[in-house]
């Protein structure tokens, strides 16, 4: 009896479901109204809170000297001005040059990069190649062992001779065997085999087939994994660090972290801060809103990209959960 | 036996090729493969491969001069002044501890998260949301460690919230207590929202038939989330859960060494294997004790990721990652 009144509710509730274009089990199967309104409210200020420690930045970075001499950083500052903005693009070539070589890293990279993983995860993906399981292997292992810091460091400063130039920006981070295997994943789950061989009957040899099936055919793949290393290495500050001295080459985020950096040693070293060398580096580094202009520039491409992206983005994270 | 093998021979060598030729037919046939394979090869083996063997480093004496091969061998002298500081101790301890934390805060709160983002009536609402919780996620460390200046610098909102009600300003950057729970809070700030959002997409997974039938048979929401989402989503967290322990040795740059700002006070909580490694290359010029780290490092998490591994397998096989 019981089981037939379940399965009474069930269709009228199906039934309802069709009228109504809405599930209206979910309807039913619903948190409380009250509930409901206590936590959107908690979620919607939970939210906030995690986007304003940004608009602050943006605030100070529109703050004027005056009221920041006077006030400290405030979210209510008593009167604003454009002045730092003028001044990073009017005094500094320095982001010009940091914002170009910025770019054009992260286009070259990310390009060469998806490509190269496409045609490797397009070999892993073929069932009856013999050495599939060597190719696997050697991407895998990658993933559980790494040679270090220093290795890879001596061997691109001395071996390679890649230190201060721009090929070091545009390698470092090329081959991620997480994203191969993400790539592999997609490729398996979303071209059927028997389009390949349909493909090769009709006298496609690999190279046709990777061109001219599979990347069309990968796109939603390929804007995943690039937009991640296009945000990865838009965001990239280490490499700039470590290999990086010629001006003329600083990324943006590795600018950024030197200039802080090298105001909050001498702040914190009075020894330093009170040499006249000291004194005059405090003078002439970028003011508090200045520093707050860059993070802002810096920022607001990746931000503008991301809603554009979002589609493919949570699509991506789904990829990456199937096992690989 | 003899016999037998010139019997066998010459109508074996027509069935199976010889190896040569083997080989000579398996590029006929897939040498397009190999080309394709080619570039990420020849990427693995210069900036992958390579370093692992480079890894001689730790012991030896190196000279630039001399090279990989032909610099003064040492045995195991740098680990043994790396071990004899208490900077191995400290490093080790400081990575293991805050990892951990990460790792329980992390997961507890985005499985949570994505939890409640479910459940909410208004889909709009719920996008918006976590439209804003990922956005830090897209923030570069650069980024992430002028924004904790902003609170905590000399001049920030802290100091002036403090100032404003006549108290006395600190130094934060100097003071080391806050920092376990400043960096822990600033990483969960950074990652939460983009895992929450990993989880909301498996959760949107789970078949609606699940929660059917048990809201019939009665099931509250939180019996609901205990006996189908949690049991649900045990794969990716397991999976998740591997890939932060194979990274247990591993602190993040941007966090202990961008956030803090290297700074040398707070070294005590704040120093990790990595920026250790980074300062004995970079400003000390070490490379005998830094490479010594690092192997250690990297040794390590290879033997966690492997012990991981085996107990996942026999506890859940399907959730293995090998």
């Amino acid at each position: 009896m019981a089981q037939l009144t379940k399965r009474q509710i069930r269709r009228k509730m199906r039934a309802e479901e069709k009228a109504e274009g809405v599930s209206s089990f979910q309807k039913i199967n619903r948190i409380k109204k009250s509930t409901n309104a206590v936590l959107t409210a908690v979620m919607l200020i939970i939210a906030i809170l995690t986007v304003l420690p940004v608009v602050l930045c943006v605030i100070i970075s529109f703050t004027s000297s005056e009221s920041l001499t006077y006030n400290g950083f405030s979210f209510f500052p008593t009167s604003f001005s454009a002045k730092a903005y003028k001044s990073l693009f009017a005094t500094g070539s320095q982001i010009v040059d940091s914002y170009l070589v910025t770019i054009l890293v992260t286009a070259v990279h990310t390009l060469i990069s998806i490509f190269i993983m496409m045609m490797y995860a397009f070999v892993l993906a073929h069932q009856r190649f013999p050495l599939k399981r060597f190719y696997t292997f050697v991407v895998f292992f990658t993933m559980l062992f790494s040679g270090g810091l220093v290795p890879s460091y001596i061997i691109n400063v001395n071996y390679l001779h890649l230190y201060d130039t721009i090929f070091i920006l545009i390698l470092s981070g090329m081959v991620s065997a997480y994203n191969i295997i993400i790539l592999r994943t997609f490729i398996t789950t979303t071209i059927p085999m028997d389009l390949f061989d349909a493909a090769k009957i009709d006298g496609a040899d690999d190279f046709r087939v990777f061109l001219k099936i599979v990347l069309p055919l990968s796109k939603a793949g390929l804007a995943t994994i690039g937009l991640f290393s296009l945000v990865g290495k838009w965001n990239e500050w280490f490499v700039g660090m470590l290999y990086i001295d010629n001006p003329k080459l600083i990324p943006l985020q590795t600018m950024l972290t030197r200039i802080q950096q090298k105001i909050d040693f001498v702040k914190n070293n009075s020894s330093v801060a009170s040499t006249p060398d000291g004194q005059a580096l405090l003078k002439n580094m970028p003011s508090e809103q200045t520093r707050m202009a860059i993070v802002v520039v810096t920022t607001v491409p990746i931000l503008f990209a991301y809603p554009f992206f979002q589609r493919y983005f949570i699509q991506g994270m789904t990829i990456g959960s199937v096992k690989g | 036996m003899n016999n037998m093998s010139n019997l066998t021979g010459p109508k074996r060598r027509m069935r199976k090729k010889s190896l040569p030729e083997r080989i000579r037919l398996h590029f006929k046939k897939y040498w397009q493969l190999h080309v394709l394979a080619l570039p990420v090869l020849i990427y693995l083996i210069l900036f992958n491969y390579w370093p692992m063997f480079g890894v001689i480093l730790a012991f030896e004496n190196y000279s630039v001069v001399k090279g990989f091969f032909h610099s003064e061998f040492v045995g195991f002298r740098n680990f043994e002044f790396l071990f004899a500081t208490q900077d191995a101790f400290r490093i080790t301890r400081n990575t293991v501890c805050y990892n951990i934390v990460f790792i329980v805060v992390n997961t507890s709160l985005s499985v949570l998260l994505a939890i409640i983002l479910n459940e909410l009536y208004l889909k709009a609402v719920s996008k918006t949301i976590q439209t804003m919780l990922i956005m830090p996620y897209f923030l570069s460390w650069s980024v992430v460690a002028i924004v904790v200046y902003a609170f905590f610098g000399g001049n920030g909102v802290v100091n002036a919230l403090i100032r404003d009600h006549g108290g006395a300003t600190k130094s934060w950057y100097t003071y080391k207590p806050i920092w376990p729970f400043l960096l822990t809070f600033v990483n969960m700030w950074k990652s939460v929202g983009y895992t929450a959002i990993v989880y909301v997409a498996s959760i949107s997974g789970i078949p609606q038939e699940y929660y059917e039938a048990a809201a019939l048979d009665g099931a509250t929401k939180v019996q609901q989330a205990r006996y189908i989402t949690l049991p649900y989503l045990r794969h990716i967290i397991v999976i998740m859960f591997i890939m932060s322990i194979g990274g247990m040795f591993h602190g993040d740059m941007g966090l202990f060494f961008n956030v803090t700002q290297n700074n040398g006070a707070l070294y005590p909580v704040t120093d990790v294997i990595d920026t250790y490694v980074y300062r004995a290359l970079k400003t000390l010029g070490n490379t005998g004790m830094s490479s010594a780290a690092g192997l250690y490092q990297s040794v390590v998490g290879f033997i966690l990721v492997m012990i991981s591994n085996v107990i996942v397998r026999h506890v859940d096989e399907d959730s293995a990652l090998f």
